[in-house]
């Protein structure tokens, strides 16, 4: 009764592997990783500094700036999101730096959705047509590359050669940061900020670095996704896409290097693949419990599961130490 | 010469006057003046209670002053921020041993040493600007890992040490930190009595290279086996100050550990409630 394709299920997940979307959230989790796996910043809204990063390019681009510029500036807005949020709560308790991120990111969020500012920001609409100048510097000829399927056009093959380089780069950074006495210092004070004040280590400005830069690369994530299609919506930037981070750098290893990039390419084939399974199986059929409609939100649900099997039974996530991971705390 | 003029080579190390802090109407730190001299072995006694952490939390910025000042090295330390203090050369250890868990024992002691170049996230991308500092004083982490004994652990997680361990492993951590004044709090608790004569003799080198010490001891035999100078503390305030002897033979350190001798009750009828002391 069921037809189900493996074959095509798994090109599916393939391309959705290494489609923009998984490169936004390697993007966004390397960042995400810098500031809650290294430095143990529990940083819940994430996911505005993509927002800022979209709409600092969105808004310039709109009112007639370059591309290239307000590139530099969603980059830039990353940043400043990192700096305003870390200089207050950065020197209370690590839950208050939580509460203050979650709540900024959903204020950002509703601000740039009300009617009120539709002028600036498009409002629910959002802003269109803002990548038109990175297109018309794409070297590729018009037409899609791939085999069968697994293929995309000149645009969005543009956006992701670009986007995970940019992610390669990222990696890099990260690589050598933390491998060096700073990113000693950084695990040290996620171990213990006490003890690491007690030895003259300036915590503050090292978490204040480490969120900075997590942001600004959050912002750079919020940038490439704008490249994919060229236009900024609210509706992407709900506080659940910062858990979703959190699930990609768990999964791949909290505080590795290439954990996060690794986590999002698994992530994003494993949802697809089930999506893709899900949808065989249920076709247009309505059965008293599911019907075709219900199969996005079933994934999530599937996706939440195996992040509880997968702390169970390999907490350290793909890349990482387990050894590290059990040790105890105190 | 520092600012006000003092030498500061036959100043104290470290001069504290007035130091006071409260938690809503207890007083916990109420110290008319501590001094510690430079080369010696301070030991500071006292029952539960009596605000000798307190103390150590305020002279090293972990807690506010609500009133005082203290001198280092002739520099005024007052209500600055903790790592500032403690690259000032005042370091402390803690009650509870603090160790990095998930950091290998070698690296903790690592992040004991300041000014290293690798630290700063401008540098740190160059690894060529620390790579040969970072190497110099892994030797020396490695070094005081051995010193303490834990030669065979280095490579562990500092998380799988047992609580005495990760005392001997704070000691190296503040000693790579190379302090003029190591505040040690209680360093002995936990540790295992094998190791305790062993960490004794290592507090006593300290001073030969450069280091002074105040440390909070409950065991006096320890106390008078090492100490120079003895400050007790009671109910917040500094009780009495010399030798390990001059302090054991005052009754006001006696009174304030065993409570007052029924010798001054005598006499008295049982029935009157006692006055507070």
């Amino acid at each position: 009764m069921l037809a189900i394709n493996l074959p095509s299920a798994a090109v599916d997940g393939l391309r959705d592997a290494v489609s923009v979307p998984a490169c936004v959230y390697a993007l966004a989790a390397t960042g995400l990783n810098l500031q809650f796996g290294f430095a143990g910043l529990m940083n819940f809204g994430h996911v505005a500094s993509a927002m800022v990063g979209a709409y600092g390019t969105g808004i310039a681009v709109h009112e007639g700036l370059p591309l290239w510029l307000g590139i530099l500036i969603g980059i830039a807005a990353g940043a400043l999101l990192g700096l305003a949020l870390g200089l207050p709560t950065l020197r209370l308790r690590a839950d208050y730096l939580a509460i203050v991120t979650i709540s900024t990111a959903e204020i950002l969020r509703v601000v740039i959705n009300s009617a009120r500012l539709q002028s600036v920001t498009g409002g629910p609409i959002g802003i269109t047509g803002i990548a038109k100048s990175f297109y018309s510097v794409n070297p590729l000829a018009d037409g899609r590359y791939g085999i069968g399927s697994w293929s995309f056009n000149q645009n969005t093959l543009w956006t992701m050669i670009v986007g995970w380089t940019l992610v390669v780069l990222a990696s890099l950074l990260v690589y050598r940061i933390t491998r060096s006495p700073w990113g000693r210092m950084l695990k040290a004070i996620r171990e213990d900020e006490e003890a690491a004040r007690s030895l003259g280590k300036n915590v503050f400005g090292a978490k204040l670095q480490s969120l900075v830069l997590g942001s600004t690369i959050g912002a750079l994530a919020g940038v490439i996704f704008v490249f994919d299609g060229g236009f900024v919506k609210p509706e992407f930037y709900v506080s659940q896409v910062t858990f979703n981070w959190y699930l990609v750098v768990i999964l791949g290893g909290i505080g590795t290097v290439f954990g996060p990039a690794l986590g999002s390419i698994v992530y994003w084939f494993a949802i697809s693949v089930f999506n893709s399974l899900l949808t065989q199986a249920i076709g247009n059929r309505s059965f008293w419990f599911i019907d075709g409609t219900d199969t996005g939100a079933i994934r999530f649900v599937v996706v939440g599961l195996a992040v509880i099997l997968l702390l169970v039974f390999r907490p350290q996530g793909i890349l990482g130490d387990r050894q590290e991971a059990l040790v105890r705390d105190r | 010469m520092t600012a006000d003029g003092s030498d500061p080579t036959t100043s104290p190390l470290l001069s504290a006057m007035g130091v006071e802090r409260s938690f809503g109407g207890v007083v916990a730190v109420s110290v008319d003046h501590l001094e510690v001299e430079r080369g010696s072995i301070v030991a500071l006694i006292g029952p539960n209670g009596a605000g000798k952490t307190t103390l150590f939390n305020v002279l090293t910025g972990f807690e506010r002053a609500d009133a005082g000042t203290w001198r280092f090295e002739g520099d005024e330390l007052t209500g600055r921020p903790a790592h500032v203090i403690a690259r000032a050369g005042m370091v402390r250890t803690f009650q509870t041993a603090r160790v990095f868990p998930r950091l290998s024992v070698l690296d903790n002691v690592r992040m004991g040493s300041g000014g290293q170049r690798g630290e700063r996230l401008a540098t740190s991308v160059f690894p060529w600007t620390w790579r040969q500092q970072d190497r110099e004083l892994a030797e020396r982490a490695a070094e005081l890992v051995e010193w303490v004994g834990l030669g065979a652990k280095r490579g562990d997680y500092a998380g799988t040490l047992s609580g005495g361990q990760r005392k001997l492993l704070e000691l190296a951590r503040a000693v790579m930190s190379a302090p003029r004044l190591l505040m040690l709090d209680e360093p002995m608790a936990g540790v295992n009595p094998a190791l305790r004569q062993a960490l004794l003799e290592k507090i006593t080198e300290l001073p030969s290279q450069g280091i002074s010490v105040l440390f909070v001891e409950h065991d006096m035999d320890v106390v008078s086996a090492i100490s120079d100078v003895v400050v007790c503390m009671s109910e917040g305030h500094v009780i009495a100050v010399g030798t390990p002897a001059e302090v054991a033979a005052q009754d006001a350190v006696v009174e304030a550990y065993l409570g007052r001798s029924h010798e001054d009750l005598r006499g008295r009828d049982p029935t009157e409630p006692l006055e507070e002391s």
